[in-house]
C-alpha cells in the first residue's frame, strides 16, 4: 500500500505528463494543418506532370531508344530501398509501420535471391531497421535540420539516387513512405520510382496530337530525372502530413490515458486518506472508552 | 475565335498563377515562343528565362527555371521547378541560381556526357542575370 505522500507525488507526475502530451498534440495539430496545405499546394504540379509523363512514356516507351530511367537496366538483380521516415519519435506506429513494410519487402527480395541496398531518409527508420538490414545500408539523408520541407530537399535526394543509378549501383529503386488518408489512418506504401512506371496514372488520350519541342525523346530524357524528384517530393510531403497526423492521434490517446490514470489515482488517494482518518477516530474513541 | 485562354503557372511548392490570358511568351529550350489562344497543342521544355504573360488585366513577368510548358486546346500550363515574380527577383537571387548552375557544371566535369548541358545551363543563368540588368 503506497503512502499518501507517494500517491500525491504520483498524481503530480502524471499531471505534468498530461500537460506535455496535450501540448505536443496541439503542436502536431498546427503542424498537420501546415503539412496538409503544403501537400495540397503540390498536387496540381504532380498531377499535370504525371499526366504529361504518362503520355510521353506511352508513345516513346516501347522503343529501344527510350531512356534508361524508363526502360530499366534490363535486369532486376539489385534493388535499392529508399526508406523514408520521421526524424522524431512519439508518433505512434508511424515509423514502425514503414520500417515493417520495408523489412518485409527486403526479406521477400532476398528470398528470391536478389541483392538489397538500403538508403534511409530520417533517423527513426534508420534506427528501426538497423538490426535487420544494417549491413545493406548505403547511405542516409538527414533532414533533422530542415525546418520546412522544400523542393530542393527532394532534389538533393533525387540527385543522390540518380548518381547511384548512373554508377550502376542498382537496377530498381523503390521508395517507402506513409500515404496520408486522415488523422487516424496512414497507409505505409511502397512505390517503384526507377524504372519509372506510370501504370496508375491516367494519360490524356489526346497526347499523340502534341507537337514536341525539342523531340519527344529529348523532352522525356529531360523530364525523367525531374520526375524522380517530383515523386520523392510528394512522398516527403505525404510523409510529413502522416507523421503529424500519427503524432496527433498518439498524443490524444496519451492525454486521455493520463486523465484516466489521474482519476484512478485520485480515488485511491481519497480512499487511503479516508482510511487513515477512520483509523485515527477508532483509536481516539476506543481510547476514550477504555478510561 | 476565343481571345483569351486559361493559363496556369505551377511550381512543386505552390500554384503561382491561374488566370485568363491573351498571350504568353515562353522561354522554350529551342528558343522563345509566344503562345496565343488556339495555338497548336505543343509541349516544350523550358530554359531559364522570363515568362511574360499578357492578359486583359495587364501583363506580368515571372522568372522560371527548369520544367516544361504544355499548350493544349484552350489552356496553357507551365510547370516550372522554380518560379518567382520578376518584381521579387534580386541580384542575390540570380547570383544564387548562377552559383548553383556553376556547382552542377563543376560536378559534371567528371561525366563528359552531361557537361554540355550543364555548361548551357550556366550560360543561360548568366545571360538571364545580364538581361535583367540587376
Amino acid at each position: 500500500m503506497p503512502s499518501l505522500k507517494d500517491l500525491k507525488n504520483r498524481i503530480e507526475s502524471v499531471k505534468s505528463t498530461r500537460k506535455i502530451t496535450k501540448a505536443m498534440q496541439m503542436v502536431a495539430a498546427a503542424k498537420l494543418r501546415r503539412a496538409q496545405e503544403a501537400a495540397e499546394a503540390s498536387r496540381p504540379y504532380t498531377a499535370r506532370f504525371n499526366a504529361v509523363m504518362a503520355g510521353l512514356a506511352a508513345s516513346v516507351g516501347g522503343s529501344d531508344s527510350a531512356p534508361k530511367l524508363l526502360r530499366g537496366t534490363g535486369s532486376d538483380q539489385v534493388h535499392l530501398l529508399v526508406v523514408m521516415t520521421a526524424e522524431r519519435g512519439l508518433c505512434g506506429g508511424f515509423n514502425g509501420n514503414i520500417s515493417k513494410l520495408a523489412r518485409a519487402k527486403a526479406a521477400e527480395l532476398q528470398a528470391q535471391g536478389k541483392t538489397v541496398k538500403v538508403l534511409t531518409v530520417g533517423k527513426k527508420g534508420r534506427d528501426a531497421i538497423k538490426r535487420d538490414l544494417g549491413e545493406y545500408f548505403v547511405g542516409h539523408v538527414d533532414l533533422s535540420e530542415v525546418k520546412r520541407l522544400g523542393y530542393s530537399n527532394a532534389q538533393d535526394i533525387a540527385k543522390d539516387i540518380l548518381a547511384r543509378f548512373d554508377a550502376e549501383e542498382f537496377d530498381v529503386a523503390t521508395i517507402f513512405y506513409a500515404k496520408f488518408v486522415n488523422v487516424v489512418t496512414q497507409i505505409p506504401t511502397a512505390q517503384q520510382i526507377i524504372p519509372a512506371s506510370f501504370d496508375e496514372v491516367e494519360g490524356d488520350g489526346d497526347t499523340a496530337l502534341y507537337d514536341y519541342e525539342p523531340s519527344e525523346e529529348a523532352i522525356l530524357a529531360d523530364l525523367l530525372p525531374r520526375g524522380v524528384a517530383t515523386q520523392i517530393f510528394s512522398a516527403l510531403l505525404e510523409n510529413g502530413a502522416s507523421e503529424q497526423g500519427a503524432r496527433m492521434s498518439a498524443m490524444d490517446n496519451a492525454t486521455r490515458n493520463a486523465g484516466e490514470m489521474i482519476d484512478k489515482l485520485t480515488i485511491q488517494f481519497n480512499r487511503s486518506r479516508q482510511a487513515v482518518i477512520t483509523n485515527e477516530l477508532i483509536e481516539i474513541i476506543s481510547g476514550a472508552e477504555a478510561l | 475565335m476565343a481571345d483569351t485562354m486559361q493559363f496556369d503557372l505551377v511550381s512543386p511548392e505552390r500554384s503561382l498563377a491561374s488566370l485568363q490570358v491573351s498571350a504568353v511568351q515562353i522561354p522554350g529550350a529551342d528558343g522563345d515562343m509566344t503562345a496565343m489562344p488556339d495555338h497548336a497543342p505543343t509541349i516544350t521544355t523550358l530554359r531559364p528565362g522570363i515568362l511574360r504573360i499578357e492578359g486583359p488585366e495587364g501583363s506580368s513577368e515571372y522568372l522560371v527555371t527548369g520544367g516544361f510548358a504544355e499548350i493544349g486546346a484552350g489552356s496553357l500550363s507551365v510547370l516550372a521547378e522554380k518560379a518567382t515574380p520578376v518584381s521579387e527577383v534580386t541580384r542575390a537571387h540570380i547570383d544564387e541560381l548562377i552559383a548553383e548552375a556553376r556547382a552542377s557544371h563543376e560536378a559534371a566535369q567528371a561525366h563528359p556526357s552531361i557537361v554540355d548541358e550543364a555548361a548551357k545551363l550556366l550560360a543561360d543563368m548568366e545571360a538571364l542575370g545580364t538581361h535583367m540588368s540587376l
